[in-house]
């Protein structure tokens, strides 16, 4: 992992250049500026959110461009070097060479049983479990606007039934129905006769990962809009004839993104946790599609002998999580310079 | 506060009745059926009956929710195993137990886990906390802002089988995790579970560390600490015997959210240390599509996160007199 932090280095050093020469000419004339301008100023001075957004942006990059490092590199996910190979694997299945079997042909290591490589299993993974949580992260954060909006603008009877779904969901043990639930939705999507496709768990997961995730948010979004609602601007639009779909899009929805964008960053390092909670109880991805949380259950069935396997997952979710934590706390502190940490 | 109670307590029920409910259809989309099971390979058609009707199966589902409901105050009998005094939560298909008594046997396991753990991360929590507000913008202030960012982001498949590997396989200095009832030696099972409830502190002390501290702050430049201090209260008094009150209470509403997730998250806190809690107690009953198990863990497991939410709001009016629950 050296290319993330030589990377980060240099915009680091050239964003403290181009704000010293950005605040160099703003001294000489008043520029007025929108809320994202001010937005993305503040941001551009903050070294912890520049340096996190460059790890964060990689770690999309290295998911993007799977196969290119695929190819560039030589090996594939799916097959197993180590059974094909004599000379790799020993007899119990765990690698010869010390270390997980890392050598300069597998950079990572062999995975100990199949023997596949570790290295193209972590980025095929990675590429897994972020389109995951990134689709997930878009899908609930979007039905939990919506919710929440209309939630709290319409309100009466609307509101009382989304509230109860609501509190249900928020009660529900998630952990456990998420499990309970890909099954269930597997079945629900696909005709007992038919074949199961491989694609379909991959649904499932964002199917269930969202029922259970828009909630939160939305019961935030919720008490924003009640709060915005009694507000002056929008009475003065309301009595103006403004019809509810302008005052939701054109004075609503304006002051709703900063929280709506700290939400999103919140949930999306949550969701790849999730994920990866799946694919260790064994309820994720399946095989042979390499996934991020399943080679957790991998490492630990294989630590006692082979804990260098575990290391390559868990060090790089671990940097991935902080770096996205990082990066939403120096969002928010953009959009919001009063707020303390 | 009596009312508020009753309110609140009936709202639980209706929470828990629909979840139930929505957990009891879901399971029937599934696509294994339970009585095929334990027809075993071959199965004429007329066993695959008789299991069915024995198990109540052969009635609509609505009927067959109302039984298990019933069963919940009353009892229930079955063909199948006999009698199922109150409270009856059916019985599991896989391994033909009551499912209560299932629950009943493993709750010791999750309860020994989670308590410990709250206890390992509450006081070193607020103890560092309340250091660090003692003594603000020194070290131990920096050091606890950093480990709880890493300390919440660690994933504990990650962290358990390394501390395992590192103190268990590699030091030696430790057993494996296990579960020794307390009453039969509570130094054994104090041993035996030291490192899972370590490996949940490491994720969650740091939290505390610093939401006691910018409490603790917050309440420090309160009127009344400065008018304790104007009469001549000595600032240790000031510290020990006011301030601190004022701080508990945002903490107690995180930690009831956070004893939940405890609670609820113990499945996949058992499956590293495998540990044989409620938790796996749930994941082999996925496995297994074993219907009357997963209903009944899953309705404890919502009981236990709703009633939480209850208890902390009573403690909130306990510790804050100016909260009316009402």
């Amino acid at each position: 992992m050296t290319f993330p932090s030589s990377t980060t280095a240099e915009t680091g050093s050239d964003a403290v250049d181009t704000v010293a020469a950005a605040a160099a000419g703003s001294s000489a004339a008043v520029v007025g500026r929108s809320p994202g301008q001010l937005m993305w100023r503040r941001f551009r001075r903050d070294r912890t959110g520049l340096i996190s957004a460059a790890i964060v942006l990689a770690f999309f990059l290295i998911a993007l461009l799977a196969p290119v490092i695929a190819w560039a590199y030589g090996k594939d996910p799916y097959t197993p070097y180590g059974g094909n190979q004599p000379g790799l694997l020993n007899q119990y299945g765990y690698p010869i060479l010390p270390n997980g079997g890392i050598s300069g042909d597998f950079w990572f290591g062999l995975e100990p049983g199949l023997g596949r490589d570790v290295f193209t299993q972590l980025v095929y993974g990675i590429r897994t479990s972020l389109s995951i949580a990134l689709i997930v992260t878009v899908l609930s954060t979007f039905i939990g606007v919506t919710m929440g909006i209309t939630s709290g603008y319409v309100g009466g009877k609307t509101d009382y039934v989304i509230g109860r779904v609501i509190d249900t969901l928020l009660s529900f043990p998630s952990q456990l129905f998420l499990i309970v639930l890909v099954p269930v939705v597997e079945v629900a999507l696909v005709q007992p006769d038919q074949e199961t496709p491989a694609w379909l768990r991959y649904v499932s997961i964002c199917i269930v990962l969202t029922v259970l995730g828009w909630a939160t948010i939305a019961r935030l979004l919720r008490a924003q809009v009640l709060s915005l609602r009694e507000r002056e601007f929008i009475e003065a639009a309301r009595v103006t004839g403004a019809s509810p779909g302008r005052v939701i899009f054109k004075e609503l929805l304006p002051n709703l993104w900063t929280p709506i964008i700290i939400q999103a960053t919140l949930a999306l390092p949550l969701y790849v946790g999730a994920e990866a909670g799946l694919g260790f109880l064994g309820a994720g991805m399946t095989e042979p599609t390499p996934d991020w949380g399943r080679m957790f259950q991998v490492g630990a069935n294989v630590y006692h002998s082979d804990v260098t396997y575990l290391l390559f997952p868990g060090v790089s979710m671990l940097i991935f999580v902080i770096a996205f934590n990082l990066l939403g706390d120096s969002i928010r502190d953009a959009f919001d310079p009063k707020t303390k940490r | 506060m009596t009312s508020f109670l009753v309110r609140r307590i009936l709202g639980a029920i209706v929470i828990l009745i629909l979840i139930s409910l929505i957990t009891f259809y879901l399971f029937y989309a599934l696509p294994r059926d339970p009585a095929r099971a334990f027809c075993g390979k071959i199965c004429r058609p007329e066993t695959l009956t008789l299991i069915r009707h024995n198990l109540g199966m052969d009635e609509p589902l609505f009927v067959q929710y109302w039984h298990w409901l019933s069963g919940i105050f009353m009892g229930r009998e079955f063909t199948q195993f006999g009698a199922c005094p109150a409270p009856c939560l059916g019985y599991s298909f896989a391994t033909q137990e009551p499912v209560f008594s299932a629950i009943v046997d493993r709750f010791p396991v999750t309860l020994s886990l989670t308590l410990g753990a709250s206890v390992v991360i509450l006081s070193f929590g607020i103890l560092t906390g309340m250091l660090a507000a003692w003594k603000v913008g020194q070290p131990l202030d920096k050091i606890a802002s950093s480990t709880s960012v890493i300390g919440a982001s660690l994933q504990i498949y990650f962290v358990g089988p390394l501390v395992v590997f590192a103190v268990v396989d590699t030091l030696g200095l430790l057993p494996r995790p296990s579960y020794v009832p307390f009453t039969e030696d509570p130094l054994t099972w104090f041993v035996h579970l030291l490192i899972p409830w370590v490996v949940l502190s490491i994720i969650f002390t740091a939290n505390y560390t610093r939401m006691t501290r910018s409490q603790m702050l917050e309440q420090l430049a309160e009127d009344y600490v400065r008018t304790a201090r104007a009469k001549g209260m000595s600032g240790r008094s000031v510290f020990f015997r006011f301030a601190w009150r004022g701080a508990m209470i945002p903490i107690i509403t995180i930690f009831g959210v956070d004893l939940a997730t405890l609670l609820g998250g113990a499945i996949i806190t058992e499956q590293t240390f495998t540990l044989h809690g409620i938790g796996e107690l749930a994941v082999r009953a996925v496995q297994n599509t074993d219907l009357p198990m997963l209903l009944g863990v899953t309705v404890v497991g919502a009981a236990a996160i709703v009633f939480l939410n209850i208890v902390v709001d009573v403690l909130y009016a306990f510790i804050d007199p100016r909260v009316r629950l009402s």
